[in-house]
């Protein structure tokens, strides 16, 4: 079988060579690292813009976005057609090439992120290899030697140590915000640049996915957050029942966090919007030769997509929730579910819109989501493979989250 | 002592290094080793001609294509193919090419639509393969190296080094790379390196019984593909990507994509 046949279905006249290449892994692939980009930046802004009421969030976020780390590069892996070769990348990095940086880009961000958090847990970890002194127990010493392993000798607990710690904290931060708006930019740059698809071939591409990568990151750091409060909240009604005074601390906590995250949120997703449309009006106004071909993608093929699901559903929706005043956590639920919708059909309806038209302008080819698996192939590039990526970095969190508590210790 | 400790780190470091070299060594220099061994051929410069004059969309050469560069004869893929073009009265471009043209044209049905022959202006036929472009887009994405360009000009694949990533595939404006079914990787029509460099013609330049088919050394001025390049007027397709092919066409028609 070749691969593209199976998912492509043809209309009118297309290339012979031509199929749907780049699926549903190159969705998710800009999907993730926006994620990871925006789950970053929204911590910076606590850590570097001082914006102290996003606090609580700041240590949260960046633990989330460790965890959604090794996501971002997992889609592309699951992609290629030679997976165990991807290592080439590094061997041989071609450099006139977009994606040839990605390793090398993506590494310098893994290490900003990871001595970032260690500066944040780094007194945190001094005090449990002293709590965990001389408790007997497997768990208790293999915690403790893993924490002791994790300090780095570092075992200065002074207000002076403490004060440097916040100042390298900083400085990450602040130097890790440019590179991962970098990191996702040239994501957005590596389908701006090719010049063979007139609806990629955009300068506006990368500052197009910034925008909307910050949006998602926040939206998902929220969302995540929600539901955790949620949880803990449940767990203090089982606990002590529902007039208790945690309870109520826990709401009014939660309320807070939330109504000051969304006014940034707010402000990304109005600009990432009018990017978007500044992009399509100026495509309109000029009329290039793909102008034909590319509206009667946008509004014919395509127009429930990008007009109904993305701007529709996926951006004025939430944006009208979130301005009508007295927010509920339930009304923000919905709201941020449909901003990760929107910005995961607008990689969609570029990735995969993208590919819907021929480079001969003259027919068009439809995708097809492979659902039930019968190959490698369709499992890889179906709803499993999809479904996989999205899971791994919750199952992550989870794991991470018992090493590193982002949602309990009280940071400097 | 701080003297031997530097002393010892100084060794097991370049000792490292010496011992790292010869493994990422034979890694690193595989598509470059690959290049360095096709360049140096300064006085060639391989060229295509075609005759859509000529062509009467017979498909041998698609037929020939697929058997010497063992690319699945039934895959819906092909590394050169022959499109039809029926203009109508009414102005408007019919396309198709059935399974790349290698059975040749065998229906009246364009596109599984009939037309009257009176309601025709003018048909035609147009051979299409890799125009080994001078500027070629598909080498310049490329991450690891392994869509490269010879000396002579042609745009090779390294087998053993393409990830399969298909940036290539999507960078090409010609549409005429794809996923090669059996090894898995980028593929497209080479000009028939092994041949041409052997001094044979290309298979599908052999195949054509018309001659529709030419190819050249463009760096030879006596070569009768350069002397009619240079002399007679002809075109390249989709001129406006700045790729600069190298596939030149005789009576190429503004209606052809
Ligand atoms: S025609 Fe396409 S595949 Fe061939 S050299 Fe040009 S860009 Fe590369
Ligand atoms: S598919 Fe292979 S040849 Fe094409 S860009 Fe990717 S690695 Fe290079």
């Amino acid at each position: 079988m070749v691969h593209g046949a199976e998912w492509t279905q043809k209309t009118l006249f297309v290339y012979p060579n031509e199929f749907i290449y780049w699926s549903i892994q190159i969705v998710m692939y800009p999907y993730m690292t926006g994620l990871v980009a925006g789950a970053f930046v929204l911590s910076s802004l606590y850590h570097v813009f001082g914006q102290k009421d996003l606090k609580e969030m700041a240590r949260f976020s960046l633990v989330f976005s460790l965890c959604l780390l090794p996501v971002a590069m997992m889609p592309l892996l699951l992609h290629l057609q030679q997976p165990f070769r991807g290592i080439n990348v590094m061997f041989t990095p071609h450099f006139t090439s977009a994606i040839a940086a990605f390793g090398i880009v993506f590494s310098t961000y893994a290490a900003i992120v990871a001595t970032e958090i260690w500066f944040v847990y780094r007194v945190f970890f001094v005090e449990q290899v002293h709590a965990l002194k001389g408790k007997e127990g497997f768990a208790d010493n293999f915690k403790r030697i893993l924490y002791l392993v994790l300090s780095l000798g570092a075992f200065d607990l002074s207000e002076e140590a403490a004060a440097k710690d916040k100042r390298a904290i900083t400085i990450m931060a602040s130097i890790g915000v440019p590179v991962a708006g970098f990191l996702h930019g040239y994501a957005g740059f590596i389908f701006g640049s090719v010049k063979a698809n007139a609806l990629w071939m955009s300068p506006l591409m990368p500052v197009i996915f910034i925008m909307s990568a910050v949006v998602s990151g926040i939206a998902l750091c929220m969302l995540t957050y929600i539901i955790i409060m949620e949880w803990k909240k449940f767990k203090a009604i089982l606990a002590r029942g529902r007039g208790d005074e945690r309870v109520k601390v826990i709401r009014g906590v939660e309320m807070e966090v939330m109504s000051t995250t969304s006014r940034y949120l707010m402000m990304f997703l109005v600009a990432a919007i009018s990017l978007e449309l500044l992009d399509l009006i100026f495509r309109g106004y000029t009329q290039m030769k793909s102008w034909d071909i590319l509206r009667s993608v946008m509004f014919e093929e395509d127009f429930v997509k990008i007009f109904v699901l993305q701007y529709g559903l996926g951006n004025l929706v939430p944006f009208i929730l979130l301005l009508i005043p007295g927010t509920t956590i339930k009304r923000l639920v919905i709201a941020l579910l449909l901003v990760l919708y929107g910005v995961f059909m607008m990689r969609w309806n570029v990735v995969i819109g993208g590919q819907a038209f021929s480079l001969s302008f003259e027919g068009f080819m439809h995708y097809h989501l492979p659902v039930i698996p019968h190959n490698l192939e369709t499992f890889k590039e179906g709803v499993a493979g999809a479904l996989m990526v999205v899971a791994t970095p919750f199952i992550l969190f989870w794991g991470i989250n018992k090493i590193l508590p982002s949602l309990t210790v009280k940071e400097g | 002592m701080s003297c031997s400790r530097r002393k010892f780190l100084k060794s097991t470091l370049s000792g490292t290094l010496a011992a790292s070299v010869p493994v990422s060594a034979l890694k690193i220099l595989s598509p470059s080793e690959s290049k360095a061994a096709t360049t140096g051929t300064e006085n060639t410069r391989w060229g295509f001609l075609i005759d859509t004059k000529k062509c009467v969309g017979c498909g041998m050469c698609v037929k020939a294509c697929k058997n010497e560069n063992a690319v699945p004869y039934d895959a819906p893929v092909t590394r050169t193919w022959v499109e039809r073009y029926v203009v109508t009265r009414d102005g408007r471009t019919h396309i198709d090419s059935p399974n790349g043209a290698r059975d040749g044209f065998t229906s009246q049905k364009i596109l599984d639509q009939e037309i009257r022959p009176e309601e025709i202006n003018k048909t035609f036929f147009v051979p299409k393969l890799c125009n080994q472009c001078e500027n070629p887009a598909c080498v310049q994405v490329c991450p690891v190296g392994a869509t490269y360009q010879t000396g002579d000009g042609v745009v090779l694949i390294d087998r053993t080094w393409c990830i399969g990533c298909g940036y290539c595939i999507m960078a090409c404006p010609y549409g005429v790379r794809f996923f090669h079914p059996v090894f898995k990787v980028a593929d497209k029509c080479t000009f028939c390196y092994h041949r041409i460099s052997k001094g044979l013609p290309t298979a599908c330049v052999q195949a054509c019984p018309f001659g529709a088919r030419k190819i050249g050394n463009l760096m030879d001025p006596d070569d009768p593909v350069t002397k009619i390049i240079t002399t007679e007027r002809v075109a390249v397709l989709k001129d406006e990507y700045g790729t600069k092919p190298q596939a030149f066409y005789i009576g190429l028609d503004m209606n052809v994509r």
